[in-house]
Formats: C-alpha cells, structure tokens, sequence
C-alpha cells in the first residue's frame, strides 16, 4: 500500500502500527510457551514452601532484584565464580522472575547453603559489620517484624491459578505449614516432608526461637536458593545449548 | 444519541474506577494500600461528580481555538515529576557513595526508593512532557481542537493519579519488582483506563484533522500510544492474591516471564523513551529552526523501521540466560539492524537544521535539541553494540547499562524535552519568548557537564569492574573477590552522584526559568494563533 494512502487514514494507520509491532512478540514470546525444550526436563524441583515463599516476597518487596542477579550465564568466570549455569527449569515457579539486570552484589542464584544461617542473620543486620567495604543497606527490622501468614493461603491459591502445581492441602495449610518450618523443635518435619518432599529445611533460621520473623522467612529463601536441582541425574544432552 | 451513549460509557468507566478505590478502601489491611483506595477513589468519585454536573448542564459552546488548558498543567506535571525523579535519583547516587545514607530503615533502602527515581522519571517526567505536547501537535498538525472537552483531563488525571499510585506505593513495599512495570494490578487498570481514553481522543482528533495528511510527528505520537498500549496489559497480567492485599503474582514464570518483561521494558524504551520523543523532535525542532523536516522517505524508513524492528530487540537483555540460544542470536540480529533507522532519524533531525546553524549558537533551546539527537545518535549506536553477545559479556550487569540508560534518558529524553518545553511554554502561554535567554544557557551547560560525567563515570565503573570479575591468576584463581571489584567503584560513585547533581541544578534553574515565564507578562491577543479554527467543534 502506498503510504501516501495509509497517512490520509488514521485507524488503518493504527492497525498498521499495531500489526507490525505484534509479530516481534509473536515470534520470540509465543514460541517459548509451545516449544517443548525451552523448559528442561530435571529431577529436584519443587515449589516454594510457603515459608520460603514468604521470604521471597519479602526479598521482592525490598527490591534486592536492584543490586542482585539470580541467573548465572554460561559464561566461564560466572560458572566459576557463582556455580553451575542456571537452568530455564530452576525459575519454572517464579512468578515474577527474578533474574535481574545488575550485579551491585554478587549473584544470588546458588547462594544457599553457602553460609551459615548466623551469617545471614548478621549480614542482612548489619552488611559492614560482616563485609568490610559492602555498599548494601541494612535489614534490622526483618529481625524484629513478625511474619505476617494470614495472606499466605491466597497467595498459594494465586499462584495455584497462574500454574504452579500446589495441592488444596498445601494451600488450606500454608499459614500452619510456614509456621511448623521455622520451628526449633522441628516437631512436625515429617509432615512437612510427605508435603513437600525431603529436599527441605525445618529449623530456626533467624536463631530467635520465640517468634518467627521475616528474617526466618528470608534466610529460608536465600538457604534453598540452586539447592533443588539434583545435578548428579542430570541428563547432558537435555540441558545443552 | 451518540453523544448520550458515550457519556454513559464513559461514566460507567469512571464508576469502574471509582467501585475499584471504594472496595480496596473498605477490603484493604494496610495502611499505604487503603491510602491507595481513597486516591483512587477521591480521584474517581470527583471525576464522576464533575461529569455528572456535565451530562445535565445545557450544551456549553465550545470555543473556536485550541484546548490547551490541558497542556499547561502538561507541562507543570512534567517539571514537578521531574526535580522529583531527579532528586530522588541523585540521593540514590549518594547511598551508594556513601552506604550509611541508606538509614537502614525500610522505607528509606536503595531497593525501594530505586523505582521511585525511575517511575519519576520515566513516567512521571517523560510521560507527561509526552501527553502535553502530543495535544499540542495533534492539533496545530490537524488544525483541529482536542476532540472532547472531557477526555483530555481524564487521561491527564488518570495518569498522573497512576504515577503518584506508583511512587508512593514504593516505600511501603507495594511492587511486583518487573522493572519499569512495578505498580501492582489495581494501579495498572487506572493507568489502562487513562491509556484506552487517550488512545481513543488522539484517534478522534485525528478524525477532526482539516490537513488531509496526517503529520509524521503524529505517527510517532501514535506508535508510541499503541504500543504502550500493547506492552502494558500483555505483560502486567497477573493473579492478585485477593482484595484484602496489594500483592499479586505475574501470570507467567522464569523464562517466560523473563522474556515477556524485556520485551516489556526494552519497548518501553523504544516506545516511550524513543518514538515519543521523536515525535517531539518531528514538530518542534522544524518549527524552532524555521526548516521544514529534510527527508520524507527518511521519516517513513525512521518510522517503520522503529516500529518493526524494536519488539524483536529485548532478549538482547537475556544474553547467554537460561532463555533459548534462538532467541538471544534473533534479539542481537534484529538489534544491530536496528540502527539503520535510528541513525536515519538522527541524520533526518540534524539535516533539517542546514541553513539554520547560526540559531545553534544563539538559541539555547535548539542546541538542547541539537545535542539531544547527538546523544540519541551516540546512545543508539551504543545499544546496538552492546546487544553483541561478546561485547554483552562485558556490559551486563555492570554500570555501563546504567550509563548507556543515562546517556538516553538524560542526553536525549530530557535534553529534547527542555528544548521543546523552552518553545511551546511561551507558545501556550502566549508569552514574549522565554523569562531569561542567560539562565536558559545555564541550565543546557549544567545539564551537558552533568551528562558527560555521569556517563564517564559509569563507562570507567562498568567496564573496569567487569574486567575485575573476569581476571584470572595463572593458577586458574580468580585475582579478585567480589567485594574487591566494589570498593573499586566508589570514586566512580563520588563522580557519578556529583554530575547527577549538576543535572539536578540545571532542572531546578529550568524550572524557575519556565516558572517565571509563565508568572510573565501576556501578549495581546491577536494574530494567526487566537482564532485559527475555521470549523466548529462538535
């Protein structure tokens, strides 16, 4: 069409907009929902407990995602530095993702498991005190607030509807079940475990046993963060690129 | 008739809104978000009593000239966002200097004041110099007045309802951490109403137009306003947990989401951050120079090369991710290509200066928007090379990001901004020229000297700490640990919140300039622009 034409019609001009502008997602986002490989086939995931869903809230609602990158590439010094490579499989549960886009900080990706629970505790209270040099802000009042759990069967329900495959038991229980994971007496791990698998940690994360706090809730996040996958069984091939 | 359905649709719309602050208000458990509900709600019920009064009163007449009240608080919107965004982005600045002025409380963290700066910024800055001077050219380019005497002020509250949703969210820890697309879902559905109105007064105003074509500057206005449109709901889909609570979760996940957002966020970008801004460029820098624009075919290239090729541009965010090889080669291809049409439009905006190079000197406001397309020609060729797989591996995560932003946003989104401001404040004022031609100058060196050590900085800072992270010791060791690659950065931090405060003054001098033009004395009321409007608005 001679565009001398399309600029004396303003509503085909909007659709010829819109239109050309669509085939970029069309092409690129559709596919990753229909092509089986984008999502590799890999033993150990499992969604959130609800504790550590609870501190991934937390970790999203003070924006760690600004300064911390959860994605190592596949580049050697990441590889080195941070761990194996991530896979598409390991953020198959987060909604929204939290790749990131700076590394102020360091990668966040196989953090868990790497220090000890005090030296979360420590760090998030006081980065200075532990890191010399840090440019992080501190978190002291995770220590002191209280978790809130009432949300926390919608909030499995909500990502229930967006696909994440939670069991009606799970959800009815999320508010008990986080709870029962910051436990110190870790009474009920065994329920746990028949609930979530044995790939999961009960205990007092935040080393204040009287109340659980959103500490505990953002130290159990940052504990399991890259622990899931089982990278023994994995097949090579599948995760190949 | 029709009259009568549309302002029945538009009150059920409003009512829409107003129902969604009434239930939040009442549902709501903590403060910030019931806070929300009684904005929007306030906003709403105004909104609604106003056009209620409307629907009874007899048929106002409508004046034979433009609407341009709209425009003028346009402009005071633009102007407060933006010492807002800027402030903001400077105290940012300074906390990484010097970490203790995070004051280790939540509200006052670097995670949570961060999307303050850019909200600010992006929208409240850029968006709302984009919707007063788009009314502005839509209706000189159409010789038409704004199609609705009511919808021009929805779409300007609406908005601006949208963005204070979104800063002051923020600091309590309402986000959904999608960059550039962090106000929850209740935030969201104000902004689309404000966005479906917009779309539908530019459309018909356009309809109205008396010229038989429609001007290139409307395209871009045009291109921008339909894919934000696009960008916005596809990727701010989401499950809210329920009404009781702000929080939400995205509809997709890890890849998926991942994928959805860049392409979120690099077109808005392209679209807000570029095409917009070039449709600012298309009216303002012609009429400023007395040059009409120097190529047709350029602008058609420009344009549709823009709109095609951007979209397929944001997994360039995403090199060597978990996202799907494919993908990633695609982005980079179409993202290389991508600077055939935005280096035509920067040749197509400098060349239209030819014969009007003397007003560079002499005219502030034109070199504002001179050196605007230098930045925008220097930021996009820079885009397009860090789009390369190899050269990413030294840009990403690092502050060259932050700097190539920079040098976009501060460099060409508000340098072209003040220079169109500097014109069409006294154009709509109907002011003699600007308060004082000497602060004008002030404000473009501030601003220039600011940019160039802000981005300085963030090129030594970015590529230095990337060469830290990837420097081996023959024995296979890494030479330095992470925190050695950070203390590294803080003289680069010194010097970046330093020439992020030289822009900051510059705003604050630009300001008070345009404050004191408007506080300026009123030209008489005659010539070409008092009556222009040979038909009768509907």
């Amino acid at each position: 069409m001679e565009h001398a034409k399309l600029e004396r019609n303003g509503i085909a001009f909007a659709l010829a907009i819109l239109g050309v502008a669509s085939l970029g997602g069309l092409f690129e986002i559709a596919p990753l929902f229909t092509i089986e490989n984008t999502v590799e086939e890999v033993e150990g995931m499992r969604p959130y407990t609800p504790l550590e869903l609870a501190g991934r809230d937390i970790y999203v609602r003070e924006g760690c995602y600004a300064c911390h990158s959860q994605m190592i590439r596949t580049l050697r010094s990441d590889v080195d530095r941070y761990g194996h490579f991530s896979l598409a499989a390991e953020s198959m549960y987060d909604h929204p993702h939290q790749w990131g886009s700076k590394r102020t900080g360091p990668d966040l990706a196989r953090v868990g498991n790497k220090y000890s629970d005090t030296w979360h505790v420590a760090h998030l209270e006081a980065p200075r005190e532990v890191v010399e040099g840090s440019v992080m802000p501190g978190y002291p009042f995770l220590s002191e607030t209280r978790l809130n759990t009432k949300h926390l069967s919608g909030s499995l329900a909500a990502l229930a509807a967006a696909g994440v495959p939670y069991t009606d038991e799970q959800i009815e229980w999320a508010a008990r079940d986080a709870e029962r994971q910051a436990d110190p007496e870790a009474e009920y791990e065994f329920e746990l475990y028949d609930l979530y698998g044995e790939n999961l940690a009960v205990r007092d994360f935040d080393g204040n046993p009287n109340e659980v706090t959103e500490m505990d809730a953002i130290v159990a996040y940052l504990q399991m963060l890259g622990t899931l996958v089982d990278f023994d069984s994995i097949d090579q091939e599948e995760i190949a690129r | 008739m029709t009259r009568i359905i549309k302002s029945y649709v538009l009150l059920a719309a409003t009512f829409a809104i107003l129902a969604l602050g009434v239930s939040i208000l009442g549902f709501g458990r903590d403060g910030a978000y019931i806070f929300h509900g009684w904005l929007i709600a306030l906003a709403a019920g105004w909104a609604l009593m106003w056009q209620l009064n409307k629907v009874t009163d007899p048929e106002p007449e409508i004046p034979l000239e433009y609407k341009d009240d709209v425009i003028k608080w346009g402009v005071l919107a633009c102007f407060a966002w933006g010492v807002i965004g800027f402030t903001v982005g400077d105290i940012l600045a300074w906390q990484l200097a010097i970490p203790s002025l995070n004051g280790d409380m939540s509200w006052s963290n670097f995670g949570r004041i961060r999307p303050i700066h850019t909200t600010a910024v992006i929208f409240g800055f850029g968006g709302n110099a984009l919707i007063a001077t788009s009314f502005y050219v839509v209706q000189r380019t159409s010789r038409a007045r704004l199609a609705s005497e009511i919808l021009p002020w929805l779409v300007f509250g609406g908005y601006n309802l949208f963005v204070l949703l979104a800063v002051t969210g923020y600091p309590f820890g309402i986000t959904q951490s999608k960059e550039y697309a962090e106000p929850e879902w209740y935030a969201d559905l104000v902004l689309l109403f404000a966005w479906v109105a917009y779309l539908y007064l530019y459309m018909k105003t356009l309809a109205r137009r008396a010229e038989p074509h429609i001007y290139v500057a409307n395209w871009c206005y045009l291109g921008f306003i339909v894919v934000i449109a696009m960008l916005h709901v596809v990727n701010n889909l989401a499950v809210p947990v329920s009404i009781d609570v702000p929080k939400s979760y995205p509809l997709f996940a890890g890849v998926q989401d991942a994928m959805t957002q860049w392409w979120y966020g690099h077109n808005a970008v392209g679209f807000l951050l570029t095409a917009g801004f070039l449709g600012m460029m298309y009216y303002f820098l012609p009429k400023a120079a007395g040059r009409p624009i120097y190529s047709y075919r350029m602008s058609i290239l420009g344009f549709w090369g823009i709109t095609f090729l951007y979209l397929w541009a944001g997994s360039h965010h995403l090199h060597y991710t978990a996202l799907p090889d494919w993908v990633q080669y695609l982005g980079m291809t179409m993202s290389i290509i991508l600077l055939v049409p935005s280096w035509g439009s920067v040749f197509n905006g400098l060349l239209t200066l030819n014969g009007a190079w003397d007003k560079v000197r002499t005219d502030p406001a034109i070199r504002f928007m001179m050196v605007a397309m230098l930045f925008y020609g220097l930021a996009t060729f820079e885009g397009s090379f860090l789009a390369i797989r190899p050269v990413n591996t030294l840009s990403h995560y690092t502050d060259w990001t932050v700097g190539h932003v920079h040098a976009g946003a501060l460099g060409w989104v508000a340098f072209i901004t003040f220079g169109a401001m500097y014109n069409m404040v006294p154009w709509v004022w109907k002011r003699d020229g600007v308060y004082s031609l000497r602060l004008e100058a002030w404000h473009f060196w501030l601003a220039l000297g600011g940019t160039l050590i802000y981005v300085a900085a963030m090129w030594n800072s970015g590529i230095t700490q990337s060469l830290m992270w990837q420097t081996y010791q023959p024995s296979g060791a890494f030479t330095y640990a992470f925190i050695d690659t950070v203390e590294t950065m803080i003289p680069y931090y010194w010097m970046r919140a330093i020439g992020g405060f030289l822009y900051l003054l510059g705003a604050l001098i630009g300001s008070y300039n345009i404050y004191m033009t408007v506080r300026g004395a009123h030209l008489p009321d005659e010539g070409a622009d008092a009556k222009p409007l040979a038909v009768a608005a509907e």
